[in-house]
């Protein structure tokens, strides 16, 4: 570990405490009725007179059909571009048509705002596919995710009103104000600044050349910046080439590297603001925005600390390993930006990368894989993220209201039955994604077949897939050949399901909630802001995710740190 | 705890204990079960563990698992069982043994119904229906709940109130209902029968301490799903241990399964939740108090504002004098006397007191000649006044308006600092009382309301609690301020009608408040029934008490501050089980997690952080622990976590520390305990 090191991570949660109020405040705007902001206005306005949209109030189950009617349609889309992709334009390496399985599974990942890849880039997708297909979806699934939590966050803070059923808002305004005000200005600026540092933009076919050596290379090339920035901005995380932010035509400097790791939490560290502006109390949004930051700085820390830690099998040989485990990282970005780069890739749902996760050491891996099983809301995805915390900021507060004897409230509405058995569905859908996921694969000789690796590692394999998969993170531990038909369609399950019934479940909750009567708080009721909540909703979170995975995890990489340091290997 | 413990068994007669521990076994069927669903997955895992057992005597142990090991497991699964069972069962036992008492009264008695013909005939109480009329004469028992339709007179109610001074009820007016079991010591009554057998409040009240019969209240079935949702992902991830342990090369037995999923299975709120919410019923009868539902008493526990009437419940009934103010050139003895003889025909409360005062301050100041000559005149609420006509004086004492007219009628002189001596005591909060001999005014009697002893204390008591106090009064708004303050009331209600008490709990409802009132009169029934919570006096009517949630058999209106920390306590005892019994799972996946793979994996064994001796012995610990954590937690269940008014807050930090805290830190002591002893008596 290093100073500098440090440094960067304090500079990091810094500059994101920062940027968080300006960014919350203008997302908070975005969605204001009438918007604000004028200069997109009428196109706006053209865009729902040629759509047929009325701007009317829908309720959730409106509002989670439109949503739901939106993302298969686009699943269907993006299905039929890849198997069509030898008829479309800009192809010109002449790639074949996407195999079904693969091309459903894809689908279904950049719908979902996981970006799963089971592929490599260039040698698999046109770039009409990327383009159209892929970066299209980049940005309406991350917009789906903002929608998802501004309907959450109006059921929850609505207030009652005597003209009957309340609605959640509009999916389709949600939808596009978020295309058009956040994710496109946003996308634009952050390429160019991209653009500035190297990365590449351009339709040329991938260049030949001769190496020093005399050997001939081939050298992919492509309309990267414009799919990079909406990759990071939307926690997407689905790289233009297959090494994702590895490659220096996607990440090219320490400087890319850092504006990438900050840009992937800031939409969502915004959000947190934005919900304290909703919910009229600055202090709920602060006190959500400093759970996170705190778990997410403890993990960022501890991957920090592992990857630090010298490989105890290479001690005996003529290496330097002061500065710790470099397998798998670019020499470039250091120990530090790559730990930080995996914290933040699985911290937000968003699962690019600029290592191989592969190759951390098992404790680190741990952590990567934890960030992700906690349920995606150390952060998380846009909006979805925070929709997350809310479902667990409703447990604990069920939890604090009966230890303090009082029904329960959030935000002045009682928190009952009904809600409790949505939120504890909601928890409940993870592991068992997760769990039979991985269980099912290890049982059966398909599954086990495309492990590259035995033991414990293996193990953390699969159960990094599914993890992956379920909390719509993306990110991969390599070592797993994902495109098998198998994996290609449980992962895609995996995915759907993880994304649309968690949606599902919290918008029911929205439902179950906007119609209901605001109490006024008074010195019985517990307080959902301050040091004591933070402490009892982290303490929630780190429950829940420990008794849920801690067998798995101990079989899993804790084993293998264990046969590591007897320099047993797999 | 030993003092709790102490109590707990005192409090308990052997018989009951093994009456509660016969019921316990009975309802070890899966029926009764079924209705709780973490109990239900330990009951189906005791099965597999017994059914393994027998399968393993005869085909010499498949399952990898001594004998021994699998039938202790299965043995301390069943006593998981036999243990929650009991705690619902003992809860139960108390709360029907208090209620058969009160009920047991009413049983034994025989009516005399009146006939449509005008006869009387005998009957059982047991007979006795809705809206049959029965005569109740001095020194019988008042077979059922009734309403007087007429007569007046005295009754015991101390059966059920344990208040041995008798207490008038009448007809037509706010007493005019009475309860099955009292007796009546004076007069003779005409009483309406208003429930069938089974349906009175009583017996209502016995269904909800009834496990099988009692509804659950809303909060129960929330934290119910929670528990079910805990216990649905614990069987997720028992269920993915076995493959996952198949491919890491180790074998799991069910039975070591089973004990691991039974161990994280929130077992020890799971089994104590349903003698929570009896024992919650139970303590609110042990006060008297009947809560028509399990709702009601936790509703209390939420309440944000009290309406309280100021009469009986913040001052003593009536008001007191405390001071006379002759007017200049009189004596005050001249003024004492004046007062007692006018006060000899008033029967109001006022008139009592003012003749007390006088008496014991004074004397008898009056002569038996001046007695014989006078006509007395009893107080009138159309002249407002009370006093005598003698052949030597008039007197006359009242509402300090009407003796101004009287004296100036009678063409005589009103003080010049008369008007000013009235406000300042107006201001003060007292009441002013003029007298007046001929057409001279003498002086005023100063009467005050006096504030009962402790009410000031309850009052902070409440503010700390978080909820609200409102007085309501008749009085003028100055009268009422000067009261508010001083008791310390937060706001009130002055010159209060019902309908300006209906538009008050209307107002706070529509802010969001939950609001508490209580209530004896007809024509508090309204505002009894639109409260979020209506305690009606068991000395008021009939339309009273059935527009409320509760009825307070002591008819004491300070006793809603009782109820309200009822109702937190119930809640707050079952909020802090769950914790403790979430964060006992960690201790538990340390003590069984290295155990299950110690053959495969030995690695692992740096998991094993408190030395457990060996595997078996770390899995047995860990499911005996779990069982007799139920027990010890019984009496907590019973008793309720004691409150504290002391704000959320540092409710919840304490609440946490103890329950969070303690519950995480507790089973690694306690397993390691068990281990030990285990080991040293060689089980293992």
């Amino acid at each position: 570990m290093t100073v500098t090191g440090w440094l960067q991570i304090g500079l990091l949660f810094l500059l994101l405490a920062a940027l968080t109020k300006p960014i919350g405040l203008y997302l908070y705007r975005v969605y204001q009725e009438p918007c604000p902001f004028k200069f997109l206005l009428p196109f706006e306005n053209n865009v729902y007179k040629v759509c047929g949209i009325t701007k009317e109030a829908q309720n959730w189950k409106e509002y989670f059909f439109s949503l739901l009617i939106f993302n298969l349609v686009g699943i269907l889309i993006v299905f039929l571009i890849q198997i069509c992709q030898p008829l479309l334009p800009l192809n010109p390496l002449n790639l074949p048509s996407v195999p079904w399985d693969l091309a459903l599974n894809t689908a279904v990942s950049f719908t979902t705002n996981t970006n799963w890849q089971a592929y490599s880039g260039e040698t698999t997708m046109s770039y009409f596919t990327q383009m159209v297909g892929l970066s299209w979806q980049n940005f309406v699934s991350a917009s789906t995710g903002m929608a998802a939590f501004l309907a959450l966050s109006r059921g929850l803070t609505h207030q009652e009103t005597s003209d009957g059923e309340k609605g959640v808002g509009n999916f389709w305004v949600d939808l596009i104000r978020s295309v058009l005000y956040v994710f496109l200005p946003a996308s634009l600026i952050f390429s160019l600044l991209l653009v500035s540092q190297g990365v590449i933009q351009n339709f040329l076919p991938p260049l030949e050349f001769i190496t020093l050596e005399g050997a001939k290379q081939s050298l992919a090339m492509g309309p990267v910046a414009s799919q990079e920035a909406i990759k990071i901005l939307g926690t997407n995380g689905g790289g233009f080439f297959s090494a994702n932010s590895a490659h220096p035509f996607e990440n090219p400097t320490p400087l890319t590297n850092f504006l990438q790791i900050l840009s992937l939490l800031l939409v969502s560290s915004g959000l947190t603001y934005t919900y304290g502006k909703i919910a009229n109390s600055q202090k709920q949004g602060w006190s959500l925005f400093v759970v996170v930051l705190s778990l997410s700085i403890l993990s960022a820390s501890f991957i920090y600390y592992f990857e630090s830690q010298p490989n105890p099998l290479l001690n005996h040989l003529p290496v330097n390993q002061e500065l710790g485990n470099y397998e798998g990282k670019e020499v470039r970005f250091g120990i530090s930006g790559s730990s930080l780069f995996a914290n933040s890739a699985t911290d937000t749902s968003g699962g690019p990368s600029n290592s191989a996760y592969d190759s951390y050491t098992p404790l680190g891996g741990m952590v990567l894989l934890m960030n992700m099983q906690l349920g995606e809301i150390v952060f998380g995805g846009v909006g979805v993220g925070l929709f997350g915390l809310l479902i667990f900021v409703i447990i604990s507060v069920f939890i604090a209201g009966l230890m303090v004897g009082r029904t329960p409230e959030y935000l002045g509405k009682k928190i009952e039955g009904r809600e409790v058995r949505l939120a504890i569905l909601y928890i409940a859908l993870y592991p068992l994604l997760i769990l039979l996921g991985t269980a099912w694969s290890i049982l059966t000789p398909y599954g086990l077949s495309s492990l590259y690796n035995q033991g414990p590692h293996g193990l953390s394999e699969i159960l990094y897939a599914y993890s992956s998969a379920a909390q719509n993170n993306g990110s991969a531990f390599a070592g797993l050949n994902a495109n098998t038909l198998w994996y290609n369609l449980s992962l895609a399950f995996v995915m759907f399901t993880g994304r649309f019934m968690s949606i599902f479940l919290g918008l029911s909750i929205a439902g179950a909630m906007v119609n209901k009567k605001i109490l006024v708080a008074s010195a019985g009721t517990f307080p959902t802001q301050g040091g004591l909540f933070c402490f009892l909703l982290m303490g929630v979170i780190l429950i829940v995710g420990a008794l849920t995975f801690f067998p798995v995890l101990a079989l899993g990489p804790f084993t293998e740190y264990l046969y590591l340091l007897k320099g047993k290997v797999f | 705890m030993t003092k709790s413990r102490l109590r707990f068994q005192s409090g308990y007669p052997k018989g009951m204990l093994r009456e509660s521990l016969g019921v316990a076994i009975k309802r070890l069927n899966p029926f009764y079960l079924e209705k709780n669903p973490v109990m239900f997955v330990v009951y189906i895992g005791a099965i597999l563990t017994t059914l393994i057992f027998f399968y393993d005597i005869v085909n010499n142990s498949v399952f990898h698992e001594p004998l021994w090991f699998t039938a202790s497991i299965s043995f301390w699964l069943w006593f998981t069982l036999l243990f929650a069972n009991g705690a619902e069962a003992i809860a139960e036992g108390k709360g029907k043994a208090h209620a058969s008492s009160l009920k047991a009264l009413a049983q034994e008695i025989m009516a005399r119904r009146i006939l449509e013909n005008g006869n009387e005939e005998t009957v059982g109480a047991a007979e006795l229906r809705r809206g049959d009329i029965i005569r109740v004469s001095m020194g019988e028992f008042i077979p059922s709940d009734g309403e007087i339709i007429e007569g007046i007179a005295a009754i015991d109610e101390s059966p059920i109130t344990g208040e041995s001074a008798p207490v008038i009820r009448e007809s037509d007016s706010d007493r005019s209902s009475v309860t099955a079991g009292t007796k009546v010591i004076s007069n003779s009554l005409l009483i309406r029968v208003i429930s069938n057998p089974g349906e009175s409040f009583l017996d209502r009240m016995i269904h909800l301490v009834q496990a099988a019969k009692r509804q659950k209240t809303p909060n129960e079935i929330a934290l119910q799903v929670l528990l079910v949702g805990l216990t649905l992902i614990f069987l997720i991830v028992c269920a993915t241990l076995v493959p996952f342990a198949l491919y890491s090369q180790s074998k799991i037995s069910l039975t070591v399964i089973v004990s691991l999923l039974v161990c994280l299975i929130p077992t020890t709120i799971g089994g104590l939740v349903s003698a929570i919410g009896i024992s919650g019923i139970e303590r609110a009868l042990r006060k008297n108090i009947l809560a028509m539902s399990g709702k009601a008493v936790e509703t209390a526990g939420d309440i944000d504002i009290l309406l309280l009437d100021k009469t009986g419940t913040i001052t003593l009934g009536n008001r007191m004098p405390v001071e006379l103010i002759p007017f200049e050139g009189v004596d005050i003895k001249d003024l004492a006397r004046a007062v007692q003889i006018s006060s000899f025909a008033d029967r109001t409360p006022e008139g009592k007191s003012i003749l007390a005062y006088i008496q014991k301050n004074y004397g008898n100041l009056i002569q038996e000649r001046v007695m014989a000559d006078c006509k007395f005149i009893p107080f009138s609420a159309d002249t407002r006044m009370s006093g005598c006509d003698g052949d030597s004086v008039v007197i006359r004492k009242g509402a300090c308006d009407s003796i101004r007219t009287f004296v100036e009628k009678n063409n005589g002189k009103v003080p010049s600092n008369y008007s000013k001596i009235i406000e300042e005591i107006g201001l003060k909060g007292g009441t002013p009382i003029a007298i007046a001999e001929s057409n001279t005014i003498l002086g005023i009697v100063y009467l005050k309301d006096i504030i009962k002893p402790g009410i000031k204390e309850r009052f902070q008591r409440l503010r700390a609690m978080g909820v609200k106090t409102i007085m309501i009064t008749g009085d003028n708004p100055f009268t009422a301020r000067t009261i508010a303050e001083e008791v310390g009331v937060d706001t009130f209600l002055a010159e209060a009608t019902p309908e300006k008490k209906m538009n008050l709990i209307k107002e706070e409802q529509a802010k969001g408040f939950l609001v508490a009132m209580t209530g004896d009169g007809t024509n508090d029934a309204p505002a009894l029934a639109q409260a979020d919570l209506g305690i009606a006096m068991n000395s008021g009517t009939q339309a009273a008490k059935e527009a409320s949630n509760m009825v307070d058999l002591d008819s004491n209106p300070t006793k809603i501050l009782e109820v309200i920390e009822i109702g937190k306590q119930l809640l707050i005892t079952r909020g802090c089980l769950t914790t403790f019994s979430i964060a006992n799972d960690v201790a538990k996946y340390f003590a069984i997690i290295p155990a299950i793979f110690i053959a495969t994996i030995p690695e692992l064994n740096v998991l094993n952080v408190t030395q457990l001796s060996s595997p078996h012995s770390a899995v047995l610990s860990a499911i005996i622990f779990n069982a007799l954590i139920i027990v010890a937690l019984i009496p907590l269940a019973l008793r309720g976590v004691k409150y504290r008014p002391v704000g959320a807050k540092s409710l919840l930090a304490r609440s946490l520390l103890l329950y969070g805290g303690g519950g995480l830190i507790a089973p690694f002591i306690g397993i390691k305990l068990i281990d030990m002893f285990l080991y040293q008596v060689s089980l293992i």
